[in-house]
């Protein structure tokens, strides 16, 4: 079957699942547990914030014993400088130095700042990170961030926990035909369609939290969002037919009998 | 001795290394990191490395998010 042979590749690391499950907003670790072995997903995202006394580090302990590898982000970072002494520490305490680089413009929009972020993405991968940007959904900026050096682009479909989905799927299709990293749509996934729609303008992966960690039964849309980005994926190598404005008949006209 | 650690004042002993604050603030440091004045400070160092007198200590670790 085509997705076994179907490896997604980010630098040397290769995945058997083009759905990347990040762990905000579940309810407790039990449901993210369930959540991430129902999402197939190998790499998942984490924060780093203040250790609070007398907290159990039980989160990192169900990520490892579920073998997934862990990407820290650097969300809530404003500006370059607290992006860059974030991913430092993240570097440290995880021992890892794959990022997801969060730079945003402000908390009503959680937009990422362009400026500010790619001043970051430029120190980070001068100091050795593998870099996977949360951008905006524009093309320039995208192919700015791919020349600097970073691993993947990961544009926004939509603000993060909007759920709205792709609000400029042609601006998508735009980025994945330049560019070449891998493109991994970020931020805005609602619901299975979304996730698909994603991979049929031919994202190489999904990274979404919200949509599961937040949906009713989020253990029951893991498994749609892994089932969606499958479909997806497979939709997108199969190659969609042409859409016309007219209709074509797939029987043939020819033969029919004389029944009039 | 007086610190900031995470934003509050905190007092320590005068011979205190990062160590003993990092035990103190939580059960198992794995998966912990130390800022001194902005600084990341290896894990290999905090043994050795002792708290001045008014330093801002930031120490993190992985939470949900993402």
């Amino acid at each position: 079957m085509t997705s076994h042979a179907d490896v997604f590749r980010i630098a040397d690391a290769t995945f058997g699942s083009r759905l990347i499950m990040g762990t905000g907003g579940a309810p407790s670790h039990e449901i993210l547990e369930s959540a991430l072995k129902a999402s197939g997903t190998e790499l998942t995202t984490v924060a780093m914030r203040r250790v609070a006394p007398g907290e159990a580090g039980s989160l990192l302990d169900v990520i490892t014993g579920l073998g997934i590898r862990l990407l820290p982000n650097t969300a809530g970072c404003f500006t370059a400088r607290e992006a860059v002494l974030t991913a430092k520490l993240a570097r440290e305490a995880l021992q890892t130095d794959w990022l997801k680089l969060e730079v945003i413009a402000d908390e009503r929009t959680l937009l990422p700042d362009p400026v500010e972020l790619l001043d970051a993405a430029e120190q980070l991968v001068d100091d050795g990170f593998l870099v996977l940007p949360y951008t905006n959904d524009d093309p320039v900026l995208a192919r700015r961030l791919e020349q600097l050096g970073c691993a993947a682009v990961m544009p926004l479909g939509s603000p993060i926990g909007t759920g709205l989905g792709i609000r400029n799927p042609h601006n998508i299709g735009m980025i994945v035909e330049q560019a070449g990293v891998p493109v991994i749509l970020d931020a805005g996934v609602g619901t299975a369609s979304d996730a698909a729609l994603a991979m049929e303008l031919g994202c190489d992966a999904v990274l979404l939290a919200s949509a599961v960690t937040r949906a009713q039964d989020p253990t029951r849309m893991a498994e749609a969002m892994a089932k969606a980005v499958e479909a997806g994926r497979l939709a997108r190598l199969a190659g969609r037919i042409p859409k016309r404005f007219h209709a074509e008949a797939s029987s043939p006209m020819e033969g029919r009998a004389d029944l009039d | 001795m007086n610190v900031t650690v995470n934003g509050r004042h905190t007092d320590v002993a005068s011979d205190a290394t990062l160590a003993d604050l990092v035990a103190q603030l939580c059960a198992r440091p794995t998966g912990t990191a130390v800022a001194v004045n902005g600084d990341v400070v290896p894990r290999s160092a905090w043994s050795r490395q002792r708290i001045a007198d008014g330093d801002a200590l930031e120490v993190l670790a992985a939470v949900q998010g993402g």
